[in-house]
């Protein structure tokens, strides 16, 4: 079995004096789009930040590429090669459209992902390249969020809650984007409240429940009213 | 026609005050600190400028090229190894530990350098005016307010039209989202420093060739900083310019009224724009 | 369920046995002109002096949240009005010093809806511009030796008692009784209901403004009150100092770094902080004070690293170790004990 791309072993975190995750382990391999479903306070952005470095644990429970990055600040981990899209987009305000993608690019890493290939992947961008970021509407908003992470040329992308606020018709247009953005073998982690659209999309899930895994499984053949159980924390 | 001569003076004085408040509007903008050790800082480069034209016969304008990359240094130094651990949700640590850096400086000069008033000399400069009319100003009161101009100018291009400037704008709109795109803030934060700093070596040299300096007149400097600040409104850099042109000008005016008057007539001129425009005459953001 | 209710305190043994320890330091204090030389009586006048400072200072700073650098404002206001009401109005020091107090009130009135326009650091410093603006007015003032000052006239200081020995206990009990009062007003403000209001802003701002506490009305009472407090200090100061200069007067290292030095090591936003913190700052200079500068700057140097380090000060570090709490501010929550 070759080794993941990244995995946390034992995972715990805490949100302010909540502790927010418990003993978390799981995986993903390179290549693949894992979705993480779970109700609110479930523990899953919380996930994200520990991943992302926004919040900081011990060396040993975050693993990339075989090496312990869990105790890494959030730049570093950018630098290895992991971006993440956070809830609510987070653009920058003083910054236009155009400053906040090639902003995303600071870590220097090569790839296809550069203006130009951000551009095709979202043409509207290029006509508001020069206005304010956060003037734009939220669904444009949240190109630039996806682009910005994409301009770091990732191994692993994480993508929290990126249909959040947003009307179906650009929820429709981003997620048809997506398998365009992981053809060329980028990972992705899918943090989405939408069970069914994550599990459209992805080819494994994990399902957490207070800061647990509580299902895992193949996204395809898995059983709907087991993720309901696993979900509600409903017991038979 | 004195008035008019008291204008002019005003005017180029206000190029130096917003020198003074460059640095601090800077560091502001990207961080949100406000350093209170920041007259000390430029007194303290005004004495490392005389230092270098004793040590190494150099002129006091040339000292710049030591002053300015050590002051850089020492911002960064600072910066790093200080007051990265101050910054937070909590005022205080910052406010206070600028305050002791202020007083640990301000008797540092002391030891080092007595409280005896000095000043460098510029030789046929000092003198040297160019005459419109009936008019006189002084070369070196223009070249002051030239390179305020162009030190503002290059700050304001560096903000909007460089890589540095987009992480400063960047950190400044969220730190958290910053450092995920590879920015480490506390090295963003320590450039910062450093630039202040070296702007803060300009105002230093520029202030002990114009006026005698001893190591007290830190605070004075930094008030008038801090005006030309909040008269010009926070994080606009042609507004600082413009603020610090209206207090040196209220300054000369209040001079020529009664000589007693310049200090005091500068500081009811900012008190008045707090009383009437609270966010400054060209505001950009909020304190 | 065991329903024995939780008790709920404010008093602590400690603190009962701290009150009662303070009412007799504070008789042998009274006392101090039958045990103690004058050397040592001019020292304890002027520790009671800057322990009152501190104590203000540290309700604005670490109550309020209104760090000022600016205090010597107020200070240099009280001399000043002492110097002139006891010269031109003839007044007996004692009515010149509440007369300072009122006057000073009235002041920062207008200075506060002025200064409190800026937030945070900048206010500290619009409150340092407001301090030279008075220095600089008090400099324009001819009848009061403009910049150079002026000293109080023999009349004055003979109308305050007779004889120096009688003046000098006179003014160490004003300075004692000045102290008593600070601290005890601070004191019973804290535990009043806007006292109780000011914790909750030191807390957490949001959170008090939602639970409808004026914050702003708070906060400018507090910087009002204090304003006169510092006034009526600055006013004894300079009655002890018999002379006054803008310069002396405005001292921003004086009067308002060397407050915040004592604040910061003996431990911000604690009643105890200021007294400890006085006690060290008075033992450090009576060793040290020779060093001239280089004490200064160590002074500077520790307030730094108290600051980093462990920035609730000496007093934190105390309360950390023994768990104590001089003065009953906050409450205790005891779990019930069990009964036989």
């Amino acid at each position: 079995m070759p080794e993941p791309l990244l995995s946390t072993s034992q995972l715990c975190a805490w949100y302010g004096d909540f502790q927010a995750l418990f003993d978390l382990d799981l995986m993903i391999n390179e290549g693949e789009i894992v979705a993480i479903i779970g109700a609110n306070g479930a523990g899953k952005t919380t996930l994200m930040h520990s991943i992302a470095g926004l919040s900081i644990n011990k060396p040993h429970q975050v693993i990339y590429r075989g090496r312990q990055i869990g105790a890494l600040r959030a730049d570093q981990v950018a630098f290895e090669g992991i971006a993440l899209v956070p809830e609510g987009r987070q653009l920058f305000a003083s910054l236009t459209v155009e400053e906040n993608l090639v902003i995303g690019a600071q870590t220097g890493r090569k790839g296809d992902w550069q203006l130009p290939t951000v551009y095709q992947l979202f043409p509207i961008l290029q006509e508001r390249r020069t206005t304010p970021a956060t003037e734009l509407s939220g669904g444009q908003q949240q190109m630039v969020a996806i682009g910005r992470a994409l301009m770091a040329n990732p191994d692993l992308i994480l993508l929290d809650e990126i249909s959040l606020g947003l009307a179906p018709v650009i929820i429709k247009t981003i997620y048809a984007a997506l398998p365009g953005i992981v053809e060329g073998g980028m990972s992705a982690m899918i943090v989405e409240q939408d069970i069914s659209k994550a599990l459209a999309v992805s080819s494994r899930f994990y399902c957490l429940q207070e800061g647990r895994v509580a299902l895992e499984g193949q996204s395809q053949t898995v059983q709907r009213d087991a993720i309901s159980r696993a979900y509600f924390g409903v017991q038979k | 026609m004195i008035w008019i001569n008291a204008l002019l003076q005003g005017i180029l004085l206000g190029g130096l005050y917003a020198l003074f408040a460059a640095g601090l509007s800077l560091i502001f903008g990207v961080m949100r600190l406000v350093n209170i050790a920041h007259g000390d800082l430029i007194v303290l480069a005004a004495y490392l400028g005389l230092s270098t034209t004793i040590v190494l016969g150099l002129h006091p304008l040339l000292a710049m090229i030591i002053v300015i990359p050590l002051m850089a240094l020492l911002g960064y130094i600072l910066q790093r190894g200080i007051l990265n651990q101050t910054l937070g949700d909590d005022l205080l640590p910052p406010l206070l530990v600028t305050f002791g850096l202020s007083v640990i400086i301000q008797n540092a000069l002391l030891e080092g350098y007595s409280a005896d008033p000095q000043k460098m000399n510029v030789g046929a400069l000092e003198t040297a005016s160019l005459s419109l009319g009936s008019l006189s100003l002084g070369v070196l009161p223009l070249l002051t307010f030239a390179i305020a101009v162009a030190v503002i100018g290059s700050l304001h291009w560096m903000f909007y039209h460089t890589a540095l400037g987009r992480a400063f704008r960047a950190v400044s709109d969220n730190q958290d989202i910053a450092q995920l795109m590879g920015l480490n803030k506390r090295h963003v934060f320590g450039i910062a420093m450093a630039l202040s700093l070296a702007i803060t070596g300009i105002a230093g040299i520029l202030l002990g060739v114009r006026t005698n300096f001893d190591p007290s007149i830190g605070g004075a400097r930094l008030i008038f900083g801090f005006e030309a600040v909040i008269i010009g409104g926070l994080g606009n850099l042609w507004g600082t310019l413009a603020g610090g042109v209206i207090l040196g000008v209220a300054q000369t005016i209040g001079a020529q009224i009664n000589p007693g008057w310049q200090l005091l007539a500068g500081h009811l001129a900012f008190l008045i724009v707090l009383a009437v425009r609270p966010r400054g005459l060209f505001p950009r953001m909020t304190g | 369920m065991n329903n024995t209710p939780l008790q709920v305190s404010r008093g602590s043994r400690a603190s009962v046995t701290a009150m009662f320890i303070g009412l007799i330091i504070l008789a042998i204090l009274i006392a101090a002109p039958w045990w103690a030389g004058r050397a040592d009586m001019r020292l304890m006048g002027e520790l009671f002096l800057y322990l009152s400072l501190a104590s203000l200072w540290n309700l604005m700073a670490g109550y309020a949240g209104l760090v000022s650098v600016g205090q010597q404002a107020y200070v240099g206001f009280g001399g000043y009005v002492l110097f002139a009401l006891t010269i031109f109005a003839g007044v007996h020091p004692a009515v010149a010093l509440l007369g300072a107090g009122v006057l000073a009130a009235l002041v920062a009135i207008p200075v506060a809806t002025l200064v409190f326009r800026l937030r945070g650091a900048y206010f500290a410093i619009g409150t340092w511009v407001v301090a030279e603006v008075f220095r600089l007015s008090f400099a324009q003032v001819s009848s009061l030796g403009g910049g150079s000052g002026t000293s109080l006239p023999t009349s004055v200081i003979k109308s305050m008692a007779s004889g120096r020995q009688a003046r000098e206990w006179m003014s160490y009990w004003m300075a004692l009784a000045l102290a008593v009062v600070v601290i005890t007003s601070v004191f019973f403000f804290l535990r009043s209901r806007k006292g109780l209001a000011l914790s909750a802003i030191r807390d957490n701002e949001l959170a008090a403004a939602s639970l409808g506490i004026n914050i702003w009305r708070t906060k400018f009472l507090v910087y009002v009150v204090t304003a006169a407090l510092t006034a009526m200090v600055g006013a004894l100061i300079f009655l002890q100092k018999l002379r006054i200069s803008p310069d002396a007067a405005f001292s921003v290292n004086d009067w308002t770094a060397f407050v915040i030095f004592i604040v910061v090591i003996g431990g911000i936003g604690s009643l105890e902080g200021p007294i400890i913190g006085t006690l060290v700052f008075f033992a450090l200079r009576e060793t040290l004070a020779d060093l001239g500068t280089v004490y200064l700057i160590a002074l500077g140097s520790v307030a730094i690293v108290v600051m980093l380090k462990a920035p609730q000060g000496l007093w934190g570090i105390i309360r950390a170790r023994w768990d104590l709490q001089l003065f009953p501010l906050g409450y205790r929550v005891h779990p019930p004990s069990v009964k036989k």
